[in-house]
């Protein structure tokens, strides 16, 4: 399926080639190059790219584009999909998924490359697995490797007498050899220890989980999407909602989550460890759960009237024909909240090609403008209901242009904590199967999505 | 593809060397490369000593530079010596990379790359799953032509395995070998229909991926499969999933009817196929009409639809593509709000399901017009995807809700994104086209884009109103007038040749207007665009034929200019149209018709969506995406008109169960924590069980999961005791069968016979109730046991699974103390899989080699027994245990062992039972039934089975009695742990050629001749271990073949006498552990005296 996969930056360089079949050169990108000038933005690129002989399937993501080379029919959404996947999990052993960030790491990189895909098709792609079959990079190993400028600590190497002069005076030789003793154990980037997911019938677990303190936290975070009519009326407006885990339990247990309100989740799409059947029977959630963070559930309300709207943009921006000035002024203000305060608010919008400039000043937070990008963003802060923030002044146009057709559209960005703007509560969470008292917890919160005011 | 990639991989090399010689020495050319490749080779080589060096540490930093390079896309192949003498390096991470290296380079390297293929034979035989199934992954995936033979035996070994990990690997090493040397195909097939009826669904996924790569039109391998897959297909991985369901709708397309012909009724014959369920079993006529869904057919649409759920896009796309193309068309209508949530994911998916819906909408606008709002289109979404909404949009478009649409296309016309404005203005057309109701306010509402500022705007308009009144040829003066002022300020030579085409083509509906526009154009016409031109020539031409009078000069003196045009086609056009409308001598009978030719009315163009064709294309596949047939795209044919015999899946489903279900129930002991595993068994179990008795399918079966599920969380015991009934119901049937296969030994007929079997059998097991039905079965097998036992040589095939039938009961129902005990599934990876495949295997080697390899009867039976448990630490009571070599009527895998019981105490001793047991994993242990008393000095022998797994590990147990327990221990001999085999000496050597390798010990004897005459050597190894003897035409070799009683692996014992007193001692078998561990026992044995 996959034959090879390139990693491009944004300036167009290869830094990274890894082929599963026969070796395909690299001159293959450059297609993709041409699709790339022809796109001329970076989301612009077409996913799929035919040439001659291959498909150049890609993902755009953290700046990087990841493009599969592939030679026969395949559905495009496997690839596409797989190669997320592949970001994800990139991210999740890195912390950032990044040009540098992989290069750094490029032999664990290689190494969960060769573990996920096998002959291009899938083999691993559950992250517990992946992380027994090769460790991340923990920061003692690589505080490890940078000291000994060495991949891999080796105990001989630790009684050569290099450390005694290097190690400065602040740290005692004998206090980096305990230091390294321990990491030796863990110095190699593949385990030792074959995992057993991948073999057992719960595949997402690994086995031998073994935690002190045993948590499980759920964060119930939903967006709303929105787009918001010039008079201020709902054009459209919907609910994505996903329950984002962290559950550190040892031994293998089996939770069951439920809700107060579960009518409201008609359309859900789940991790493979929930039980289909008994959340169709029961509307329960039950499962055995990854190890780590995973993302349980994801969510969709649709119904518009369920919607509530927490913030209301009053705006007014005017281009006048005739002079090379225009007016600018836009206030938010809160909406239903449910008496929350709306913190994080962030304006921004895409000012039209003729504006030139922009003097503006802000009743609270900081604004930028790029005039290079025609990019407003107003950081606004906490929303005080008794005094409204405002964003007022004057743009200044470009002498004789006509004036631009469209007033721009409003970005909004915010989050309510402790709210769940579609009412879902979380019931109750017990544990079976194992015998310990998990300490658990659960958060709520709302952000805006693609939350958009058409002026 | 081979050609084609040589051609990439000498690019690939020249691309390499330049890259390299930009490095070091920034010059581009050969003699550069010259330069460099000194310097390259220096730093070569302080690798090559690093890799040389005696440290792990210093290996290891070699390989990560070297891997760097790779990723890069650097050459290291002069480093392939270095490297690949390190294959064999006990550092776990050196190896890995070395294998990251060797698959990359071996094409290149072929001759070293060979030298690192032992290593890989070797970890072949591995006993960790891990190893071996790496090994095959790296060998497989070495692309030298030499080792196809060697790759074609791993994978045919692999394909046996007993671990489901190694299988799965096998499944992907086909597809390797297949693209190696596709000659392998038929061979590959074979293999292929080996994997595809692993029930395992680590399996499933890879096999059926290998199946759509080699063998895509063996259609025919799938039917005996169907059903397994559509039940297993909620447990495979989400990768195996989207292949399984792509080729399953193609499967579908050719084996179902359309259900598309009676839509409106599709409802009603649901119910009706629900109620008529067990008459339509029966009675296997199908009736005909009304449509009734073949039981098959429904099947795969409701296993499917749980996955609408998966957060897996490609999945929830690939039932999606399913439904559409095979389910009935009022309940396609499920899909879309799955499709739709897919939307909120990134840009690429986005922008692949678009492309689905959008095909989608054209053929069925109600599908998507509950979610029109979700396509409405933000001014941060890409072009291309906000293009693609558009479309859908446009598709949604119905009189009801465009004047909602039009509305907010009025948003969109005004975008900064200017493509995107345009493309608005076409989808505003194509509304007004296709909706008469709005067609003049559209209409009216692009003449006011035409006083824009925007060119693109006015353009795009322009070109559209075009369109609009070609097709409404009413009067639209005033908006062709309005057109024609824009001349003057539109420059893009689009719209302006738009509007020279309308002015022309109406020009008898404004006279006044269009001579002059053509005086104007007249003058401009040098510095116009080509396209322009040729429009003007033709409102000459057409003003020419009208209105010769006014524009007589004009037209000519266009026509001159045009003559000496620099575009050719200009003054092409030029000439024909002089010679068509200028009368002269020549030109007679053609100009007569000029009128006719050029002012001829024309049709008006369709505007349809660009997505209008595509749905010929399979939604969700490549092809569909990019418009064109993909390489390898497979057709999905048209329903057939009447349904092939839908039998050809019910006869296997017997097959299945006799070789599944089974060993599922067995599953399920073995693991009792693996409450997973067995749930799926169980959901499996049910959702088949409704498929057979349909008259609980439906929503009954659904039930059924759910609480088997609930009960497997809460209360396992439960759930226990129902999938005990359950296999208990399909025991009897398969005890039935293991009679009507001893009638027929033709395996052909066997099938046959099973059907009716089955459709007899089938009603009549599902309605008696569970217990009824287990104590059927359990006695049935009993009896059944009886005549067994005596003909034990003939009848090889039915026994074991007749015996295995009764097994599921009983261990299950012991068993049961134990499973809340074991609560993690962490231990042991290895028994986790055995039970499943175990049974494949046996299966396996059954089907194999039934004909020639058959269990025969002890040749010897010795007498040895062994203390169980001495009479002073057993308080007076004494157990002595031996085997009988029998085999074991409790299960087919277990030994059978006698135990003999004394009382030596002047009491009675009561009831004496087996306690606590505790095996090892894996292990089972059928317990005698107890003994309610034994008289003082009496004694009772009992037996029991054990299944020893094919180990020499203790069973552990309790031996009670009334008052007391006391612990004992079988240890297994481990010529205990087989049973004979009688074969023909072909078919031992057969068998002997394929165990070669690792998988065969030796050892040298010493011992005087007259030990080595045949008759004390039978003796000798007969006594050790429970082998058959085989004939054999030569002295000087004697052979012995038996096979383990767990696995059934196949143990064959040669003794090659040599010259002197010296013999050789060979055993060849899979199971390498107990085959060494038989060598040791019976070396001694045989050089003693």
């Amino acid at each position: 399926m996959i034959h090879s996969l390139f990693l491009i930056n944004s300036s167009g360089d290869i830094f990274l080639e890894k082929h599963w079949k026969s070796v395909v050169s690299r001159s293959v990108c450059d297609y993709f190059f041409e699709a790339q000038e022809r796109a001329t933005e970076a989301e612009n690129v077409p996913p799929v790219i035919p040439t001659p002989h291959h498909y150049l399937l890609s993902v755009y993501r953290h700046k990087i584009f990841f493009v599969a080379v592939i030679q026969t029919e395949v559905p495009p959404l496997f690839v596409i999909e797989f190669l997320h996947r592949v970001v994800d999990t990139f991210q999740d052993y890195f912390g950032v998924c990044s040009e540098p960030v992989i290069k750094d790491n490029v032999v664990v990189v290689y190494e969960v490359l060769e573990e996920m895909l096998d002959n291009g098709f899938p083999l691993a792609t559950e992250s517990n697995i992946l992380k027994e079959l090769i460790k991340p990079p923990t920061i003692l190993r690589t505080v490890v490797n940078t000291i000994t400028g060495r991949p891999g600590g080796d105990k001989e190497f630790l009684k050569t007498d290099w450390v005694t002069p290097r190690g400065s005076g602040a740290v005692s030789p004998l206090l980096l050899e305990r230091v390294f003793s321990c990491v030796y154990e863990r110095s190699t980037n593949v385990g030792d220890q074959l995992p057993t997911g991948q073999l057992s019938v719960v595949p997402w677990r690994r086995t031998g989980v073994k935690y002190t303190n045993n948590e499980a936290y759920f964060d119930v975070i939903e967006e709303i999407d929105a787009i918001i009519d010039k008079s201020g009326s709902t054009i459209t407006a919907e609910i994505q909602g996903v329950i984002d885990a962290c559950v550190k339990l040892t031994g293998m247990p089996d939770l069951t989550l439920s809700f107060m309100n579960p009518r409201l989740l008609d359309d859900v799409s789940f991790h493979p460890c929930v039980r289909f059947k008994r959340w169709e029977s029961e509307r329960i959630l039950s499962f055995i759960p990854p190890d780590g963070n995973f993302r349980l559930l994801s969510y969709h309300v649709s119904a518009q009237n369920l919607v509530a709207i927490p913030v209301y943009v009053k705006h007014s921006i005017s281009f006048r024909d005739s002079s090379a000035l225009g007016r600018f002024e836009i206030t938010v203000g809160p909406k239903q909240t449910m008496g929350k305060t709306i913190e994080g608010v962030l304006v921004s919008s895409q000012m039209p090609k003729g504006v030139l400039n922009m003097s503006l000043t802000p009743s609270q937070g900081t604004h930028t403008f790029d005039p290079v990008t025609k990019m407003l963003s107003w950081d606004v802060g906490k929303i005080n209901p008794q005094k409204l923030p405002s964003l007022k002044g004057t743009m200044s146009l470009q002498a004789g242009a006509p004036k631009p057709d469209e007033n721009p559209t409003v970005n909004l960005q915010f989050k309510i904590q402790q709210l769940a703007i579609s009412g879902l509560k979380v019931n109750r969470l017990d544990m079976y199967g194992e015998k310990y008292k998990p300490f658990k917890g659960i958060k709520y919160m709302t952000k805006a999505g693609k939350f958009q005011v058409r002026t | 593809m081979a050609s084609n990639s040589l051609a990439y991989n000498e690019q690939a090399g020249a691309g390499e060397t330049a890259e390299l010689g930009q490095e070091a020495a920034a010059t581009m050319s050969p003699s550069g490369a010259f330069g460099l490749f000194s310097s390259d080779l220096k730093k070569n080589e302080d690798l090559k000593q690093m890799l040389e060096s005696n440290k792990d540490s210093a290996k290891l930093d070699a390989m990560k530079r070297i891997v760097g390079m790779i990723a890069k896309g650097r050459n290291a192949s002069e480093l392939f010596p270095a490297v690949v003498k390190n294959v064999a390096s006990k550092n776990i991470e050196i190896k890995k990379l070395v294998y990251v290296y060797l698959v990359r380079y071996a094409e290149e390297q072929q001759d070293l790359a060979l030298l690192s293929i032992s290593t890989f034979q070797r970890a072949l035989k591995d006993p960790n799953q891990l190893i071996r199934a790496s090994a095959l992954r790296v060998l497989s995936s070495i692309r030298v032509p030499i080792i196809v033979p060697i790759m074609m035996l791993a994978i045919k070994d692999a394909s046996a395995d007993l671990s489901p990990y190694v299988r799965k690997n096998a499944a992907h090493a086909i597809q390797k070998l297949y693209s190696l040397d596709p000659e392998q195909k038929e061979m590959l097939i074979e293999v292929i229909e080996k994997l595809l009826k692993d029930k395992s669904t680590l399996v499933a996924g890879s096999v059926v991926m290998a199946f759509e790569e080699v063998c895509p039109e063996r259609i025919d391998l799938i039917h005996k499969n169907y059903r397994k897959l559509c039940n297993l297909l909620v447990d495979v991985e989400e990768w195996g999933q989207v292949v399984i369901i792509h080729m399953l709708t193609r499967y579908a397309r050719t084996q179902f009817v359309s259900p598309w012909k009676e839509d409106g009724g599709a409802e009603d014959s649901e119910k009706n196929f629900y109620e008529s369920d067990d008459e339509q079993r029966e009675g296997t006529e199908r009736r005909k009409k009304p449509y009734a869904m073949d039981p098959d057919h429904r099947l795969l649409i409701r296993n499917t639809k749980p996955l609408l759920q998966s957060r897996n896009a490609a999945v929830v796309m690939a039932v999606a593509q399913l439904y559409w193309h095979i389910s009935p068309k009022s309940e396609a209508g499920v899909i879309s709000k799955s499709l739709v949530r897919l939307l909120r994911s990134n840009r690429e998916v986005q922008y692949i399901v678009l492309q689905n819906i959008a095909t989608m909408s054209i053929q069925r606008k109600g599908m998507f017009e509950p979610y029109l709002k979700s396509f409405y289109v933000r001014s941060t979404d890409p072009t291309m995807i906000k293009t693609l909404k558009l479309e859908i949009l446009t598709n949604l478009a119905n009189e009801a809700n465009v004047s909602t649409l039009l509305r907010e296309f009025q948003t969109y016309v005004r975008s900064q994104d200017k493509q995107f404005a345009a493309a608005t203005i076409q989808t505003v057309g194509r509304c007004a086209s296709s909706i008469s109701e709005v067609s003049d306010s559209c209409l009216s509402g692009l003449v006011c884009l035409l006083s824009s500022r925007d060119e693109v705007v006015v353009a795009e308009s322009v070109v559209v109103i075009k369109k609009l009144l070609q097709m409404r040829p009413a009067q639209h003066g005033e908006i062709i007038k309005h057109m024609a002022k824009l001349l003057d300020s539109i420059t893009v030579p689009v719209a302006r040749a738009s509007i020279l085409w309308l002015i022309g083509e109406n020009c008898e509906r404004v006279p006044k207007i269009a001579p002059d526009v053509l005086r104007k154009m007249a003058k401009s016409f040098t510095s116009e665009d080509d396209l322009v031109k040729l429009q003007i020539l033709n409102l000459g031409a057409k003003l020419y034929l009208t209105n010769s009078k006014q524009t007589k000069l004009l037209t000519q003196y266009i026509l001159n200019l045009g003559k000496y045009d620099q575009n050719y086609d200009i003054r092409d056009r030029t000439r024909f149209i002089r010679q068509l409308i200028v009368p002269n001598e020549k030109s007679g009978a053609l100009s007569k018709y000029a009128k006719k030719i050029f002012l001829a009315q024309k049709p008006a163009p369709l505007l349809e969506s660009p997505f209008k064709d595509r749905d010929h294309f399979q939604l969700g596949t490549l092809s569909h995406t990019l418009n064109t047939k993909a390489a390898g795209y497979l057709e999905l044919s048209n329903w057939p008109e009447v349904a092939p015999d839908p039998s050809v899946r019910n006869v296997e489903v017997v097959e299945l169960q006799t070789k599944e279900w089974t060993p599922a129930g067995k599953a399920k002991k073995e693991n009792p924590a693996k409450k997973f595993y067995s749930e799926s068994e169980e959901e499996e179990d049910s959702s088949d069980s409704s498929s057979e008795s349909e008259s609980e399918s439906g929503s009954g079966s659904e039930e059924e999961a759910d609480s088997s599920e609930d009960s497997s969380a809460s209360s396992p015991s439960e759930q226990e005791g129902e999938s005990a009934s359950e296999s208990e119901g399909r025991s009897k049937r398969t005890a039935k069968k293991s009679w009507k296969t001893r009638a027929k030994s033709d395996s052909e007929d066997e099938e046959k016979e099973n059907e009716k079997s089955k459709s007899s059998d089938s009603s009549s097991a599902e309605s008696s109730s569970a217990e009824e039905s287990s104590s059927d079965a359990e006695s049935e097998s009993e009896s059944d046991s009886g005549p067994d036992s005596r003909k034990v040589t003939k009848e090889k095939e039915g026994r074991p699974k007749q015996a295995r039938s009764t097994l599921p009961k009983d261990v299950s129902l012991l068993d049961l103390d134990d499973f809340n005990s074991v609560s993690t599934p962490v231990a042991l990876p290895t028994p986790v899989l055995s039970p499943s495949l175990r049974a494949d295997l046996e299966g396996l080697n059954l089907s194999t080699t039934s004909s020639v390899i058959n269990v025969s009867s002890p040749v010897f039976v010795p007498m040895k027994t062994h203390v169980l448990l001495h009479r002073m630490s057993g308080k007076g009571l004494a157990a002595h245990y031996f085997f009988p070599r029998q085999p074991c009527i409790f299960g087919a895998k277990m030994v059978s062992v006698q135990i003999t019981l004394n009382n030596t105490t002047d009491q009675k001793i009561e009831n004496i039972h087996v306690g606590e047991k505790k095996l090892p994993a894996g292990m089972q242990m059928h317990a005698f039934s107890p003994v309610d008393s034994l008289e003082p000095e009496g004694s009772v022998t009992v037996s029991m089975g054990i299944d020893f797994c094919d180990s020499t590990q203790t069973a552990s147990f309790q031996l009670c009695t009334k008052d007391d327990c006391f612990s004992v221990n079988i240890q297994p001999p481990v010529g205990e742990l087989l049973l004979p085999v009688a074969m023909s000496e072909k078919d031992f050597k057969k068998e002997q050629g394929m165990l070669t390798g690792m998988n065969e010990t030796s050892a040298l004897i010493v011992a005087t001749p007259q030990d080595f005459t045949p008759s004390v050597i039978l003796q000798k190894v007969v006594n050790v271990a429970n082998v058959g003897a085989v004939p054999s035409g030569q002295d000087h070799l004697h052979r012995f073949a038996a096979r383990t009683v767990h696995s059934g692996s196949l143990m064959l014992v040669t003794v090659e006498l040599k010259e002197g007193s010296t013999a050789q001692l060979i055993i060849n078998t899979e199971k390498t552990v107990i085959g060494s561990v038989l060598l040791r026992e019976l070396k001694p044995v045989l050089s003693q005296g």
